[in-house]
């Protein structure tokens, strides 16, 4: 595998989606390419800062006013 | 992280059976997701606002409709980017929308940048945690649409690649492309 087709496999490699004689193919690359290994470790990295990213509250006013409209639906027959 | 799956299996079937109690239970589970999400692609907190309204209200009236073949959270999802993509479509003074199902170049014979930024320090190490979220929010919205909603669903949202497919009404080789290419713009 060249460092090419490593960066094309690279999303799938670090969803663990990978066929094995790919990743097998893909890790022999790596131990020999420093260059690649950059581009796995911080694009690894990148999807865990995102993945660990918490989603601040609902703002109270935006809340309130999605249950008032949910319980003037909940009122009207379906 | 959305609810784990038998409880959220539970919920829904006690809701289509009129329980509001449990439906609301859902909403207040999901609310933070979906304007997340809403306000992600819509970039205005009043159309997210609007998005996310509608879009458990018709979750609501269509309850009778869900027949669990996907997780709720999946099929809520789909309702929302469905929502927020007409909320796009109607601003008249909006550019024209890239439809999400037209073929972005990403053909195999593109050549994709390799660009070597080595980070150094741990980025966690290096900026608070406010500061981190900043950052990533602004750099999640300098991407166009296609990308920002597939990192949105995928990575963000941790729907599968099938789930982020069904829900932007892709192919699966779609996502993966555009997933690959948008991972690595938001490296650098």
């Amino acid at each position: 595998m060249n460092c090419q087709e490593v960066v094309r496999q690279l999303s799938e490699y670090l969803d663990g989606e990978l066929e094995a004689d790919l990743i097998q193919s893909l890790e022999q690359h790596l131990s020999q390419c420093h260059d690649c290994r950059i581009i796995v470790d911080t694009t690894r990295k990148t999807i865990e800062i995102f993945c660990n990213s918490e989603s601040l509250p609902l703002p109270a006013p935006v809340h309130e006013r999605l249950m008032k409209a949910l319980a003037a639906k909940f009122s009207k027959p379906l | 992280m959305p609810t784990h799956l038998e409880s959220e299996g539970a919920l829904v079937r006690q809701a289509q059976a009129g329980d509001h109690e449990a439906f609301t239970t859902l909403v207040r589970q999901y609310e933070r997701h979906i304007y997340r999400l809403a306000l992600n692609i819509t970039k205005d907190p009043t159309d997210a606002e609007d998005v996310l309204q509608e879009s458990f209200l018709k979750a609501y009236s269509n309850l009778k409709n869900f027949q669990g073949d996907s997780r709720f959270y999946t099929w809520l999802v789909r309702i929302a980017v469905n929502e927020a993509l007409m909320k796009l479509r109607k601003r008249r003074s909006a550019p024209a929308l890239v439809a999400l199902d037209e073929a972005i170049s990403d053909g195999e014979d593109q050549e994709i940048r390799r660009d070597l930024a080595d980070w150094g320090d741990n980025p966690e190490q290096r900026y608070g945690k406010v500061e981190l979220r900043d950052i990533l929010a602004s750099a999640i919205e300098s991407l166009e649409l296609p990308y920002r909603m597939v990192v949105m669903l995928r990575d963000i949202e941790e729907l599968s690649t099938e789930e982020t497919a069904a829900a932007l009404g892709i192919s699966v080789p779609a996502v993966k492309s555009r997933l690959l290419r948008a991972r690595l713009m938001l490296r650098n």
